[in-house]
């Protein structure tokens, strides 16, 4: 059986390591901050303006004037922090922020992301996708490993417009975890019974198997 | 010098004309200027440009702009969410200028700062760095982005005082200080107006230098885009 969703993104949270600082994209990845352990010590920050932002609000605690970058209303924890765009962003490409983990379009094996726009099909703009995928220290991407249209959005070269070049360390699908390696996708987990064979009909790129035990929270 | 204005009305009455470049503060619509931009609806200028990070959501804040065919132009990061501008974007009735969120922050900030332009990884490698300079530093290619200034910027804040010194609240800040400094008149609507002194240096988040004329809005409308809550077991 290949992940669900919430098994991806439970895999997702155990790439976060103690004390970071990081950053969560909109859609799937907002979700892992319902996964973190409440001992990790991890400070979220949201582009917006935003360092050390809590949970959804209770009904009482609803403030139109704080939200995440996806402008759902939100908390911010004790010892949070709110600034300008300009010093968000400047937490981003300065290397501040230890991970950011976003959603994806197509991943490549030298890390290339795109993330951005399907051309002809979706308007949306970068938004913050490209700063993040640029400025990041460590980059992963949550994403489904086939598109709608049945594409593998694992591939050789990107055919979709790039986000940012070579900045994707890893990738986690419902198949399993991807680590762009060059001229292929190392394949460093699989769901449980996807088989060698499944992976490799589904990846539009070489793909080779090397194991490592799971990563955990205490790491770091 | 007095910067009061009895009203938005008063405030924009000898700065609104046809093809001026306007920044607008917000997120989405978070922290929007909402006098002001009805005011420019109610007045309105035509073939502007609007510097705004979504210029409007969901037909509202600049949205009613765009829905007034008063907009020519857009420089922005995002327009998801913005069914106006998608589609006038798409018919070519209107220009939009796509810029990578922090790239524009820092275009607006440099802007304001006397800064021609810099050199950021932002965008490279990406369909962002067509037709601009490129330099590798520190073995890193690097995307030239020139500086953003407008003729007006209209911005919220939560508190200011007559001098022009103002707070805003929560995440209602993003780029909002930044354009005050990047444009030629900078309008303020607080929630607050306070006298000199009110607010503590130490608090001011927008010096009054940057702030030409100040309206006091009492009454916002504070639109929730996502409203998303938790319930607590009890």
């Amino acid at each position: 059986m290949s992940w669900s969703k919430e098994q991806m993104v439970r895999r997702a949270a155990a790439e976060i390591h103690r004390g970071e600082f990081v950053n969560l994209g909109i859609g799937m990845p907002t979700e892992v901050a319902n996964h973190l352990a409440p001992d990790l010590d991890v400070t979220l920050h949201s582009e917006n303006g935003l360092l050390g932002m809590g949970p959804f609000p209770t009904d009482e605690e609803v403030d139109p004037l704080l939200i995440n970058a996806g402008k759902q209303t939100v908390t911010a924890l004790p010892g949070a922090s709110t600034f300008d765009s300009a010093f968000s962003f400047a937490m981003i490409r300065g290397g501040h922020i230890d991970l950011a983990i976003l959603g994806g379009l197509e991943v490549a094996t030298n890390g290339d992301l795109a993330n951005w726009t399907v051309p002809g099909k979706l308007i949306t703009g970068m938004g913050g996708a490209m700063d993040l995928a640029a400025g990041a220290r460590r980059l992963v991407v949550l994403q489904s490993h086939i598109s709608k249209d049945g594409t593998s959005k694992l591939v050789t070269t990107l055919t979709l417009p790039p986000t940012a070049r070579q900045c994707v360390s890893r990738v986690i699908t419902e198949l399993g975890v991807f680590d762009p390696a060059g001229d292929h996708f190392s394949c460093v987990e699989r769901a449980d019974s996807v088989t060698e064979a499944e992976v490799s009909r589904k990846t539009g790129a070489a793909v080779v198997f090397a194991f490592s035990p799971a990563p955990t929270n205490s790491a770091g | 010098m007095n910067k009061v204005f009895a009203n938005v009305q008063a405030a924009l009455e000898d700065v609104l004309k046809d093809g001026m470049s306007i920044m607008s503060g917000g997120f989405g619509l978070c922290g929007i200027a909402e006098d002001c931009i009805t005011e420019i609806a109610r007045r309105g200028p035509r073939e502007l440009t609007i510097i705004s990070n979504n210029c409007g959501n969901q037909g509202q804040g600049l949205a009613v702009l765009l829905k007034q065919k008063q907009v020519s132009r857009v420089i922005c990061s995002y327009v998801g969410g913005n069914p106006d501008l998608a589609e006038q974007y798409l018919s070519g009735a209107v220009t939009v200028e796509l810029n990578p969120q922090g790239t524009f922050a820092e275009r607006i900030r440099a802007g304001g700062a006397g800064i021609g332009g810099f050199f950021t990884p932002t965008g490279a490698g990406t369909v962002v760095a067509e037709g601009k300079e490129t330099r590798v530093i520190d073995g890193r290619p690097h995307v030239f982005e020139t500086a953003l200034r407008a003729d007006l910027a209209i911005i919220r804040a939560q508190i200011v005082d007559t001098a022009g010194n103002a707070r805003f609240h929560r995440t209602a800040r993003n780029f909002s200080p930044l354009m005050a400094t990047a444009a030629t008149v900078t309008i303020v609507e607080a929630d607050r107006l306070v006298d000199v002194g009110q607010i503590d240096p130490d608090d001011v988040h927008l010096p009054g230098i940057f702030v030409k004329r100040i309206v006091h809005v009492p009454v916002h409308k504070n639109v929730i885009e996502f409203r998303t809550t938790r319930t607590v077991a009890k």
